[in-house]
């Protein structure tokens, strides 16, 4: 019998102006990236309230990885310097409650970088992979 | 009645845990008793009262009832209960163990809470007469004897040596198995102890809290008194005096999508919040005013009414000491009961 | 002890009621015990002589109070302002969430407030009085000879860390005003960073694990003023009502503490209500002294109108990666 390797789950907010076209970019290419990376599209990436990344862990995320342009190339001029603020005090928020800071990422993807969307899914999802699955922030109804 | 030396306790939980599992209260590390499972080092809390009430092993404050599935168009029902296994809490003051009885009427009448029945039926209730009463308690009120013997088994401490007298037949069979670690014994030094403990029960600050005023059919003559609008005032609308409360009862039954079905399961619910019993058209109760009226309705003129003149409060006290604005029950009887009470 | 007496607080209320300036006076109410005080609406002379009370006891911050009851007044409300208030004051003021029109805030001085929990440990249960008149606290307890105690030792947690003596906002000032104080309160969120996450996390989990959700962190905080709360409304998919695991204890007490991150004047009045004890003021803490890092030194409702860290943003910010190499090495 052969022993199922562990295969993260990954949740990639990405943002609808650069990361998501991003994304497609990197799709077009060809490129690959883990098919465990879930994209959930947001129309700006300071879309994301900090209540669904505690859900995406709730429902069985290993990882959560915010994806918007780069700051100054926002579709709305400022959304992802509000993101850049909030995550920043979220992550550190979990990380003083011992939760591993390696689960949580945020990264600029323009629309033109479809290989640089591949590459980080794919380091991210070796990051996560490497740390095991989410135990510290799971809801285990969810995982039956 | 039997007798045995305090230092033979941690033999006595041992040998009370072999038959199943024992809760007593304990020092938790905040430095307050909370009711720990037993185990080899768990030491016996002298503290008067825990902050959560023993409530909580028949009626916890979360427990799942039902899971479903769902295939298409068929909805598989799950029936999650599984056999309870015996268990023993220790340690259980007698205004808690009155709490049960409050419970007992509300869960136990036709149709049945068969969630809370298999748990009443398994679990053995260890009472523990009061030595060290504080001035927040108010049991004599609702005539209770601090002293007195309740539940399956009571227990008598005193400075060197513990009693035991069983008083239903789940009891007996406790104390059957202690057989080999105690003695029999004589009344005498029991009631010593509990003429001591009277003795301070005299001297309480809310001895003469009476509830004379209180009982079914009073509705009419309290709902609109102009007192309630001072007391609930300041009253924030958080839960704190309904979770700590040992005879509040309202639950909610909600579901959870786990994202690969639905699991049912039921929550204690304060009055005091916005959405408690809300319905299609809001809540029934828009102000705080109402919602404050209602909690202490409901323990001094509703439930008696329904329940025999009984009162779904046993003043343990717990709303006194943790209520954030110290409004409370003790505030509102005195308030509202008018002259006698002030 | 108070510095300022209740009968000069009382002498004040007095005045502005007679002469019509305000139509209510807010103050602390006298309880069952010498400790339990109760928030209360005064009206008259008679009631204020009778059962208000200034004490060490009255550690309640009316500030919130003022959203519902300028809603519901015609005149003005007298209100008294311990220098930690007049911060979330100036808070709420900043969010609109009050007509100042209809306030006439009082500073008075603080001089500490103390912890019944903390005297019941050191004097025993059973406690029937407390004298706090005079320099050491007289505690009578139904099973001890009268026992005195210094107040430093059973001082509010939130007092041994006090930020400030300085009434940032009212119209009159009774007694005289203090200084900002170079408080210690961010050495207990530097010990934890120095925990490893290990450590870090079995530490959490043992304080929220005691959580019950009763929300009165929530419903006492002067931040929190939203008419409906994302954890009382059943549409948002996170009401819960009971926390059914550890995961939404945690979730809970995150999304609490990130909702206030910038506008949290660290009154200290969720650690005070918590009726299981946990530390809650230790989250909001860590925005603080995170935002201070990161964004500069920013003191929620030192001033109104001022902007709140996470409603702003420079170009030149820390990227959400680098906040625990940056921090590490500040700290």
């Amino acid at each position: 019998m052969q022993i199922e390797e562990y295969k993260p789950l990954i949740v990639a907010f990405c943002c609808n102006w650069c990361s998501y076209a991003g994304a497609d970019l990197a799709g077009n290419n060809r490129l690959a990236y883990p098919a465990d990376v879930k994209i959930i599209r947001v129309p700006c990436s300071c879309r994301v309230n900090p209540m669904f990344i505690l859900r995406a862990f709730q429902r069985g995320a290993d990882g959560v990885i915010i994806c918007g342009c780069h700051p100054g190339d926002c579709h709305y001029t400022s959304g992802n310097y509000f993101t850049r603020r909030r995550m920043a005090m979220l992550f550190s928020m979990l990380d003083f409650l011992g939760i591993e800071r390696e689960r949580t990422r945020v990264e600029w993807v323009s629309a033109a970088e479809g290989a640089k969307f591949a590459a980080t899914m794919n380091d991210f999802a070796e990051t996560v992979a490497a740390l095991g699955e989410n135990k510290r922030l799971e809801d285990l109804r969810c995982k039956k | 009645m039997r007798k045995c030396s305090l230092n033979k306790m941690d033999a006595v939980f041992a040998e009370i845990a072999k038959a199943g599992d024992l809760y007593l209260p304990a020092c938790g590390h905040d430095g307050k008793a909370v009711y720990t499972k037993w185990q080899e080092g768990v030491c016996w809390s002298d503290a008067v009262n825990t902050v959560r009430s023993p409530k909580d092993f028949f009626f916890p404050q979360m427990e799942n009832l039902v899971e479903f599935k769902t295939a298409g168009k068929n909805i598989d029902i799950i029936d999650i209960r599984d056999e309870k296994a015996d268990f023993v809490v220790f340690g259980v003051r007698p205004c808690d163990v009155k709490s049960f009885e409050v419970l007992d009427r509300v869960f136990l009448q036709e149709p049945v809470d068969s969630y809370y029945a298999s748990r009443r039926e398994h679990g053995t209730v260890v009472s523990v007469a009061c030595t060290k009463p504080v001035e927040t308690c108010f049991c004599t009120t609702f005539g209770i004897d601090a002293a007195g013997a309740c539940g399956d088994v009571t227990v008598w401490k005193t400075e060197t040596e513990v009693f035991w007298q069983a008083n239903t037949e789940k009891g007996e069979t406790l104390l059957a198995k202690l057989e080999a670690l105690t003695e029999a014994c004589d009344e005498s030094a029991v009631e010593d102890q509990q003429e001591k403990t009277h003795a301070i029960m005299n001297k309480l600050p809310l001895k003469d809290l009476s509830t004379e005023s209180f009982g079914g059919g009073k509705t009419n003559e309290f709902f609109n008194a102009p007192e309630w609008k001072e007391l609930s005032e300041a009253c924030l609308g958080c839960g704190t005096c309904t979770f700590v409360c040992p005879t509040c009862q309202c639950y909610d039954i909600k579901d959870f999508n786990t994202g690969n079905g639905v699991v049912r399961f039921r929550c204690w619910d304060s009055c005091m919040y916005s959405d408690f019993t809300k319905m299609a058209h809001g809540n029934p109760r828009l102000t705080q005013l109402e919602r404050f009226r209602q909690r202490f309705m409901h323990k001094l003129v509703y439930y008696p009414e329904n329940n025999d003149g009984l009162f779904s409060c046993v003043g343990c006290g717990r709303c006194l000491a943790k209520c954030p604005i110290s409004m409370n029950i003790v505030k509102v009887m005195k308030k509202i009961g008018g002259k006698e009470n002030e | 002890m108070q510095k300022i007496s209740r009968e000069q607080l009382i002498d004040k209320a007095v005045s502005l009621l007679s002469n019509n300036t305000v139509e209510a006076v807010l103050g602390w109410k006298k309880g069952e015990f010498d400790y339990d005080v109760t928030p209360a609406l005064f009206t008259s002379a008679d009631k204020l002589a009778a059962e208000f009370v200034w004490d060490d006891f009255c550690g309640a911050n009316f500030s919130k109070y003022l959203v519902k009851h300028t809603k519901k007044a015609e005149g003005k409300i007298l209100v008294f302002l311990k220098p930690c208030d007049t911060y979330s004051f100036n808070q709420l003021l900043t969010e609109h969430r009050f007509d100042r029109d209809k306030v006439y805030a009082v500073g008075i001085p603080c001089d500490g407030m103390v912890d019944i929990d903390k005297i019941k440990t050191l004097c025993g249960e059973g406690i029937v009085a407390v004298d706090c008149t005079g320099d050491t606290l007289r505690v009578n307890t139904l099973y001890d000879d009268e026992k005195a105690i210094n107040k430093e030792d059973v001082l509010a947690e939130r007092c041994l860390h006090c930020k400030s003596k300085k009434h940032v906002a009212y119209d009159e000032l009774l007694g005289e005003d203090g200084e900002v104080l170079a408080s210690n309160r961010f050495d207990e969120i530097e010990k934890l960073e120095a925990m490893t996450p290990d450590e870090r996390f079995a530490f959490w989990q043992n304080e929220l694990s005691r959580c019950i959700r009763c929300n009165a962190c929530r419903d006492v905080c002067p931040a929190c003023t939203c008419e409906k709360c994302v954890f009382a409304n059943p549409d948002s998919g996170v009401e819960n009502k009971a926390a059914a695991n550890s995961f939404e204890e945690k979730m809970f007490h995150i999304i609490r503490a990130f909702h206030v991150a910038g506008r949290c004047t660290d009154c200290g009045e969720c650690s005070r209500v918590c009726p299981q004890n946990i530390p809650l003021h230790l989250l909001n803490r860590k925005f603080i002294k995170d935002i201070n890092t990161f964004y500069g030194e920013y003191q929620a409702g030192a001033e109104v109108g001022s902007r709140a860290p996470l409603v702003d943003y420079t170009t030149e910010d820390v990227e959400p990666g680098e906040v625990f190499d940056r921090g590490d090495q500040d700290a």
